[in-house]
């Protein structure tokens, strides 16, 4: 599988850099947070997103998508994650795919073309404890006239409070723990029955609890058979967003190497001191290796390889571990301002470990890996 | 595409009537061959196996056909090294004939010198061994001091190396001297070759805590060196030493090969190793916490193969760059270092037999894969020297 990028994919990262810089900076993050913004996001920013085609990269052609593929979506994911844009381009993408992979063919026509044209926003209402768990889910899918009834609270859903239609995963029989009887449920986010709250997240990213209540929605795909589209839709999330923590960490790592030197004490620049070029060395060969996993996992979306699932485990769980060290030591380096909120490097911080977190921490993908290979 | 094509179904008919059967299987340390004049063939395959390649260029397949390789492109040395693995044959010969003076050479010798030695690292006629490290220069490699005078018709040599690895067993040796004692010490280096087989030049075997002696202390007392083997200037050695440091690096962390080919591991996969000796619960490793060590190091070990074929995919004509080579040796020795460790906390007391029957073949191996590993994280520039280079060369940290 490619682990170099093609000339269309340089450019569209190229791209993608160039209006991050410009129109994304970390400090439209800092103002949405300031202001208590209601949507969390800048609207203005996402139409011109839109307008230049992200929402609808992974949108098949057939349904008025880009077709550009993951690698694509990878390196537009990278970039936002080096200024921490903020939009909901993430979340979209994973209640895309869980459409793509479980969508009757009338849903695809009519839901996924809105998407590309960033004029639906979508999100998975997957978690019921402060712990990723796939196939945890209690709360109760029941059948009603065309569609389905769910009751149960969801937490941490990512831009819970401004999608428009949630892919809420119930359960129609079994129990918590089961792969077997999950439901696939579509519904609105304001529909009669639904109560969101929105989160302040520690990274100022979008997040709400939300408690349904005999909401009612559409099914997605089969009753009870809904694990295998949930796993696909969260291995896309989970390979994207390790695409936006690469970007994040990397950024990360080359200004905390630039403080280093730029920094003065006891007459020299502290970069010239073994113990933090050491560990400097270290990080670099993480992040490498970080590059390559993405790399790697993004071609397996690609070609809907066999080894997507694992190949996502791996960079999950690298990745997390990486943005983990990277922002950490980000502060350590910096010392004093490097705590300060005026200084931008604590961001990272605050972004990795919320990154982390969702959809599976490295334990979580550890476990699954070695499940995945027979041990 | 057809030529690739062409070639390796040439290759592959070729493997399957000229490898010998008891050369499809990998070897281990205590059977590999080096070539040279002491090299005796245990199994006489070994010989025959060696001498096909050899005839084929295909002991080095990259080199030039005029100094005794296949002249092939990397993705020929690919497709053929695709070919053995697929049929488990081993490399007919290997050393440091083939990943450091042969490239060395390539680099920076004389058209005589090519004509004169490559061909017979290539035959396996002539075994090499690397005179750098001295008791008193080790990271500090420049801070050497073994003697080389000019005594018109030759070189006259005096002093000591340690840590030669072979030496016991080889009949050259490449070595980095001091030909001007007035110059700064980066300035007054020669890099000459050494014909062993002189009163001059003795050879003393280390023990090591793993109980083998792969590596000897080398003395040279009015050893002489002629004044063609010379490479590259006079005073300006330390340049081509460094090259070959270059290649050794690559060498080590498997670059050279694509990182195809995994160590040998006599014991099966790790993950396969921790099932048998801990016990399985409904298809996992018994053990939770020997699992998750597994397998944190199984998918590092995975990220780091593909990185090394990302820089290969990344470089252009095959050149790797410097930091690339300590990126993998340094990540690369800790990697396998930590994989013994685990092996250790999973096989127990079993792994940590020294003879005897009570502990398997396998084990006692193992218990000295483990000791050896030791050195892996030191030889070839220890990890703290990778790292600084790292810092310095990658990262622009300043001294």
């Amino acid at each position: 599988m490619p682990l170099v990028l093609n000339e269309e994919q340089n450019m569209l990262k190229d791209a993608a850099k160039d209006f991050c810089t410009n129109n994304t900076p970390i400090t439209q993050m800092r103002r949405l947070r300031d202001d208590k913004d209601e949507s969390g996001f800048d609207r203005d920013t996402w139409s011109q997103m839109v307008e230049l085609g992200w929402a609808g990269i992974t949108i098949p052609e057939d349904f008025g998508g880009l077709g550009f593929g993951y690698m694509g979506m990878g390196v537009v994911m990278e970039e936002c994650g080096r200024t921490l844009t903020c939009s909901p381009l993430l979340a979209t993408a994973v209640g895309a795919s869980a459409i793509i992979h479980g969508g009757s063919d009338d849903q695809k026509s009519e839901l996924l073309p809105m998407v590309a044209g960033g004029e639906l926003l979508l999100s998975l209402a997957l978690e019921e404890t402060p712990h990723h768990s796939p196939y945890g889910s209690l709360m109760k899918a029941e059948k009603s006239g065309d569609g389905y009834k769910v009751t149960g609270a969801k937490k941490f859903v990512l831009d819970g409070h401004v999608a428009d239609k949630l892919v809420v995963v119930a359960r129609s029989s079994g129990n918590s723990g089961d792969r077997d009887g999950l439901t696939l449920v579509l519904v609105d986010r304001d529909a009669k029955g639904v109560k969101v709250t929105r989160t302040i997240m520690a990274d100022s990213r979008n997040a709400a609890n939300i408690e349904f209540d005999g909401a009612e929605g559409a099914l997605l795909g089969e009753e009870g058979k809904g694990a295998d589209v949930l796993d696909k839709a969260l291995d896309a999330g989970r390979i994207l967003l390790s695409a936006e923590m690469l970007g994040g960490l990397q950024e990360c790592f080359e200004r905390t190497i630039e403080y280093l030197k730029v920094r003065e004490q006891f007459g020299v620049p502290i970069g010239s001191f073994q113990a933090l070029k050491h560990r400097a060395a270290e990080m670099f060969c993480e992040v490498e290796l970080s590059k390559s996993v993405v790399l790697e996992a993004l071609s397996a979306l690609d070609e809907d390889s066999e080894e997507t699932a694992e190949l996502a485990s791996l960079a999950k769980a690298r990745l997390n571990d990486t943005y983990n060290l990277v922002s950490s030591e980000g502060i350590q380096m910096h010392g004093g301002i490097g705590m300060t909120d005026e200084y931008e490097i604590g961001f990272f911080m605050k972004r990795s470990r919320v990154s982390e977190h969702t959809f599976g921490s490295s334990a979580f993908h550890r476990n699954r890996y070695g499940e995945l290979q027979g041990y | 595409m057809g030529m690739l094509e062409e070639f390796r179904a040439d290759t592959r008919a070729w493997l399957e009537e000229n490898c010998p059967q008891s050369m499809r299987e990998p070897e281990s340390e205590d059977n590999m061959i080096g070539g040279g004049k002491k090299q005796e063939y245990a199994n006489p395959d070994s010989k025959v196996w060696l001498d096909r390649m050899a005839e084929k260029g295909w002991t080095a397949p990259m080199w030039p056909v005029e100094y005794g390789g296949g002249g092939h492109s990397k993705e020929e040395f690919l497709i053929l090294q695709d070919e053995m693995i697929r049929i488990n044959a081993r490399s007919p010969i290997g050393g440091m004939g083939f990943s450091m003076i042969g490239p060395t050479l390539l680099d920076y010798g004389t058209e005589a010198q090519k004509r004169e030695h490559l061909p017979k690292i290539a035959s396996g006629e002539i075994r090499w061994c690397q005179g750098y490290s001295e008791p008193g220069a080790g990271s500090d490699l420049a801070s050497l001091q073994t003697k080389c005078e000019d005594k018109d018709d030759s070189f006259l040599v005096n002093g000591q190396k340690t840590w030669t690895s072979g030496a016991q067993y080889a009949d050259w040796i490449f070595t980095l001297v001091r030909t001007e004692p007035q110059a700064p010490k980066h300035e007054g280096i020669s890099f000459v070759l050494i014909d062993m087989d002189q009163p001059g030049v003795t050879v003393k075997p280390i023990k090591l805590i793993s109980g083998g002696s792969p590596f000897c202390e080398t003395f040279f007392d009015d050893a002489r060196c002629e004044k063609d083997n010379l490479v590259g200037q006079l005073n300006r050695g330390w340049t081509v030493g460094k090259r070959l440091l270059q290649h050794e690096r690559s060498s080590i962390s498997g670059l050279n090969s694509g990182g195809a080919r995994g160590r040998y591991d006599s014991m099966g996969t790790l993950p396969e190793l921790a099932m048998e000796y801990c016990g399985e619960n409904n298809g996992r490793i018994a053990d939770s916490s020997i699992r998750e060590s597994v397998t944190e190091n199984v998918m590092n070990q995975r990220a780091f193969s593909l990185t090394q074929q990302r820089a290969m995919a990344e470089s252009e004509e095959g050149g790797t760059p410097t930091f690339a080579t300590s990126m993998f040796k340094y990540y690369g020795s800790e990697l396998g270092k930590e994989r013994l460790e685990i092996q250790l906390k999973a096989v127990g007391t079993q792994s940590l037999g020294w003879e005897g029957d009570m502990f398997e073949k396998q084990e006692k191996l193992l218990t000295r894969t483990w000791l050896r590993s030791k050195a892996s994280t030191i030889a070839g520039g220890s990890s703290e020297i990778q790292l600084n280079i790292i810092a310095k060369r990658v990262l622009g940290l300043p001294d």
